[in-house]
């Protein structure tokens, strides 16, 4: 596994603030301070915080996450590749930053069944475009790959956001 | 399955620049706003009606887990047809369990775990491979290469 950092500890307000915001930021013109007047503490308070969290990357990013099925992106391929291990990370900088490709991470081989280390998720409008996108990464990617494959979702079992738990420390 | 919505630019323009870090001030929309040349109640508007119809399925700060000490993993199982249903059931059982895929592969059941540490992953996978009698192929990630969905505005 990756050297994992050192694990922020983040103290009870930390956890109401992102208890808070799990749902999402309120959508009024000054939403920190709404969710500061929501739990009792100064007006920047949330703010703040947020800017620390952001710091240590307890928060990865504020923004949106798209539905790719609700904007039309309905075939979703798992690509997979065998990529040589001394060029993984050159190779999934180059593929993670494809506009397409949603994300992108190595991760261990399982021989000898699965041989793959780099997994891409490319989303497309049909089946025909995933493959011509593939087609392009296998382009891009060369012979540094010496096999893939692409995982079609052919149904959704279960579906459930990744929530923090709100139990204080 | 729903129709692909209508998004008209500044719809796809807004989206795009919402995937990115929204700003960390007093008045963030108004910001956003004037990035866009548009009216900040405008934004606003434009966020909760893609919130409404489902085009975001959420907005908002996106906390990494991880780095408060929890774990995820992405792991898949080679499930006998005849059985698909029944392992379905048994993994999403799992409370840690957040998604689950079939998808058309030998390995044929992919999903994601995620708890609150390191240690119960394994854990979760004894479980499941106990109450399965399958092997639970566990592919964690080794590093992340991350920068989203961009649309063509």
């Amino acid at each position: 596994m990756e050297q994992a950092p050192q694990a922020v500890i983040i103290d009870d307000i930390d956890r109401q603030i992102i208890a808070a915001t799990q749902d999402g930021l309120p959508l009024v013109p000054r939403p920190y301070e709404e969710i500061a007047n929501s739990l009792g503490l100064p007006a920047g308070a949330v703010k703040d915080r947020l800017n620390s969290m952001l710091d240590q990357g307890v928060i990865r990013r504020i923004g949106a996450i798209p539905n790719h099925y609700r904007l039309g992106y309905t075939a979703n391929g798992m690509s997979v590749w065998d990529v040589d291990d001394r060029l993984v990370d050159e190779i999934g900088e180059m593929v993670g930053a494809l506009d397409y490709v949603s994300h992108c991470y190595k991760r261990p081989r399982a021989m000898p069944r699965w041989p793959y280390n780099l997994f891409a998720m490319v989303h497309g409008k049909t089946t025909e475009i995933v493959e011509n996108k593939v087609a392009a990464i296998r382009e891009l990617v060369g012979e540094a790959s010496r096999s893939d494959d692409i995982l079609y979702s052919t149904r959704i079992l279960k579906k459930t956001g990744l929530r923090l738990s709100e139990r204080t420390t | 399955m729903n129709a692909p919505p209508n998004l008209d630019t500044l719809d796809r323009r807004l989206i795009n620049v919402l995937q990115g870090g929204f700003p960390l001030v007093d008045e963030p929309y108004a910001a956003v706003a004037s990035w866009l040349g548009i009216e900040e109640a405008e934004i606003i508007r434009r966020i909760d009606a893609m919130l409404q119809s489902g085009i975001l399925s959420r907005f908002g700060p996106l906390f990494n887990s991880e780095r408060i000490g929890g774990a995820v993993t992405l792991a898949a199982l080679i499930v006998p047809e005849e059985r698909f249903d029944e392992v379905a059931e048994r993994v999403n059982a799992h409370p840690e369990v957040a998604h689950n895929y079939a998808r058309d592969h030998e390995l044929n059941m992919w999903f994601v775990i995620a708890t609150e540490t390191p240690g119960q992953i394994d854990e979760v996978i004894a479980g499941i491979e106990a109450e399965t009698g399958l092997q639970v192929f566990n592919f964690p990630k080794e590093k992340e290469f991350f920068i989203g969905l961009r649309l063509e505005a």
